[in-house]
């Protein structure tokens, strides 16, 4: 049987050519932030041990892709792997492992775009290790320390990791003009409620396997960096992501914004696609529309993302405090 | 697994190989952004973006047919845009076969889509075929991507090989035990194969992590502090300079009367 780790689990590797240019920059910019706070993060909880651990990690996790289970008609179940890694090594340093993975897919196999890699490794990356790692957390604290727990909580973890991955992407493509909310988002999210079933049986059998065999291992990911911030991290992903969603929903009507935007007097911005985070907004420091696109994508996802951020770091405080 | 199975690297010493990493990725980064940049619907100027990966592979001796055999595998993923026609509002046109009715606007900015994202996926495959994968990550690295990512990376590279034979052979031995008779249910049900799939990672995942403590010894032993050095980055030649200006003004002379003419 020949082996192809090219044909990893499909549909959330956008190509090029499907976003726009100022949802693209966006995505850089987002993924750049956290990656780069990432690699901060890990240096300091794994020290020089950091580049091997998490190289092999990420071959692991490219090869894990590839083991596969038959579910029906020729179909079959695979893994991603966001949510596993995080459990075992923490969410930024599986942030930096999926990372490696998705980016490698894009450089050597085409299996997602370049322009598109910052948003790729957005949703499957950090959105994958952050969900599946805030909500294992979640559900462990909640149904204790069992082994049912543990099935449970890997298995919702894995499937909601999925999940919000297949949102994020429909999103970036309405944003994009490159798709219709109404059916990209459906669509999306019943074809990855199935996806997600492979994730979640998968994730939940190899958290079985790993604690009969190094518990040691789960109990270190427990403790490892980013354990407390890694649920407001999330949180503040899932608000700045719902308020994406909801923002072409808010205005659906393109004259409506057209009529608002020429009051304003951002006339140049009323060929724009139908649906944009900042609709006909502009700077006036900046003359060419491209650029201020980019700026107005960029710092509304900036400025969403730090608000939610730091409203639920005031609240981690109060919470410790308390 | 062999790195053929995978690496589609193509040796030889033509001009398109022998041109500085950091040009390549340059060029191919300029292409796709101009690609991405250009309006829907401009079939003429996605023809002249075209003619720069097919000109790239016929210099570089790998021939358009590899390329164009390659080139359809973003193509899947064509789907997600596939409902555009259907719902960009606009005038309309009833297609004569299918008696399908059509936005004309929707329509134009789907296959603008799909041609686009096929353009952009050759140029990717000309960097690969014609860059080893250690020239491409120092040329990243020269680029000022993260020294660690870098070198996860390329840690990663060599071991995926490695790990993916393992998985092959995970896979063989389940498959050695996996005895099917037509007509009768073998196995369990769909939970119970999950788990034996989860089983065969986290064993990959236990193995893996014992590998990563050797491989650190082992780089220990040979002096490692933390650090992955690289040389540094020679000058570049009169060839990569003539190929980068040379590209990037044909590409924004394709830009630039692309946005000029947009309908």
């Amino acid at each position: 049987m020949l082996f192809l780790p090219v044909q990893s689990p499909p549909q959330l590797h956008i190509p090029d050519g499907f976003l726009s240019v100022p949802v693209a920059a966006a995505g850089w910019i987002v993924a750049a932030i956290c990656i780069g706070y990432a690699l901060l993060k890990t240096r300091g909880q794994l020290g020089e041990k950091q580049i091997p651990l998490m190289g092999v990690l990420a071959a692991f996790i490219f090869a894990a892709q590839a083991l596969n289970f038959p579910v029906a008609g020729g179909t079959s179940g695979h893994l991603l792997g966001a949510t596993l890694a995080a459990i075992v090594v923490g969410p930024w340093a599986a942030m930096l492992i999926m990372t490696s993975v998705i980016g490698l897919q894009a450089i050597l196999f085409q299996d997602g775009g370049l322009l598109s890699l910052g948003w790729n490794i957005v949703n499957m990356g950090i959105l994958g290790a952050f969900t599946g790692y805030g909500v294992y957390q979640f559900a462990r604290r909640v149904t204790g320390d069992g082994r049912t727990s543990l099935i449970v909580a890997g298995a919702l973890g894995g499937w909601l990791s999925v999940m919000l991955g297949a949102a994020a992407t429909a999103a970036q493509l309405a944003l994009s003009g490159a798709a219709a909310l109404s059916i990209a988002l459906p669509a999306m999210l019943g074809v990855h409620a199935l996806i997600g079933v492979g994730e979640a049986l998968i994730t939940a059998g190899a958290l079985l396997f790993i604690n009969a065999t190094r518990p040691d291992l789960l109990r270190a990911g427990r403790a490892a960096t980013g354990s407390r911030s890694a649920i407001w991290v999330l949180l503040a992903l899932v608000i700045a992501l719902g308020l994406a969603l909801v923002s072409p929903l808010a205005s659906p009507d393109p004259d409506g914004l057209n009529r608002v935007a020429a009051d304003l007097g951002f006339d140049s911005e009323a060929q724009a696609a139908p649906y944009e985070i900042l609709p006909g907004y502009s700077m006036p420091l900046i003359e060419n529309p491209n650029l201020t696109k980019i700026a107005a994508v960029g710092i509304g996802t900036l400025v969403v993302f730090g608000i939610a951020f730091v409203i639920g770091r005031i609240g981690a405080r109060k919470k410790i405090a308390a | 697994m062999h790195v053929h199975f995978t690496d589609q690297y193509r040796s030889g010493s033509s001009l398109v190989h022998r041109l500085d990493p950091r040009i390549k990725v340059l060029c191919t980064l300029a292409f796709i952004l101009t690609a991405a940049l250009l309006p829907p619907g401009e079939w003429i100027h996605y023809g002249l973006l075209l003619i720069v990966p097919l000109l790239g592979v016929v210099v570089a001796g790998i021939g358009p047919g590899y390329l164009l055999k390659r080139s359809f595998i973003a193509l899947p993923f064509a789907l997600a845009a596939i409902t555009l026609p259907f719902t960009v509002p606009g005038p309309q046109v009833t297609l004569p076969i299918l008696g399908l009715t059509v936005s004309i606007e929707g329509a134009v900015r789907f296959v603008s889509i799909v041609l686009k994202s096929w353009i952009s996926v050759q140029m990717a495959i000309l960097l690969v075929t014609t860059t080893t994968f250690p020239d491409l990550l120092w040329g990243l690295r020269a680029l000022h991507v993260p020294r660690v990512l870098v070198s996860v990376v390329g840690l990663m590279y060599r071991y995926i090989f490695v790990l993916a034979d393992e998985a092959t052979r995970l896979m063989r031995a389940r498959a050695a035990r996996s005895g099917e008779v037509e007509g009768h249910q073998s196995g369990g049900g769909i939970a119970w194969r999950g788990r034996v799939a989860g089983g065969m990672v986290g064993s990959l995942a236990l193995r893996s992590f014992e590998r990563s403590e050797r491989i650190y010894d082992a780089m220990v032993a040979r002096g490692y502090t933390g650090e992955i050095r690289h040389f540094a980055p020679p000058a570049l030649s009169a060839d990569d300079y003539t190929i980068l200006v040379t590209l990037l003004a044909y590409l924004a002379l394709v830009l630039a009367t692309g946005l000029l003419f947009a309908r």
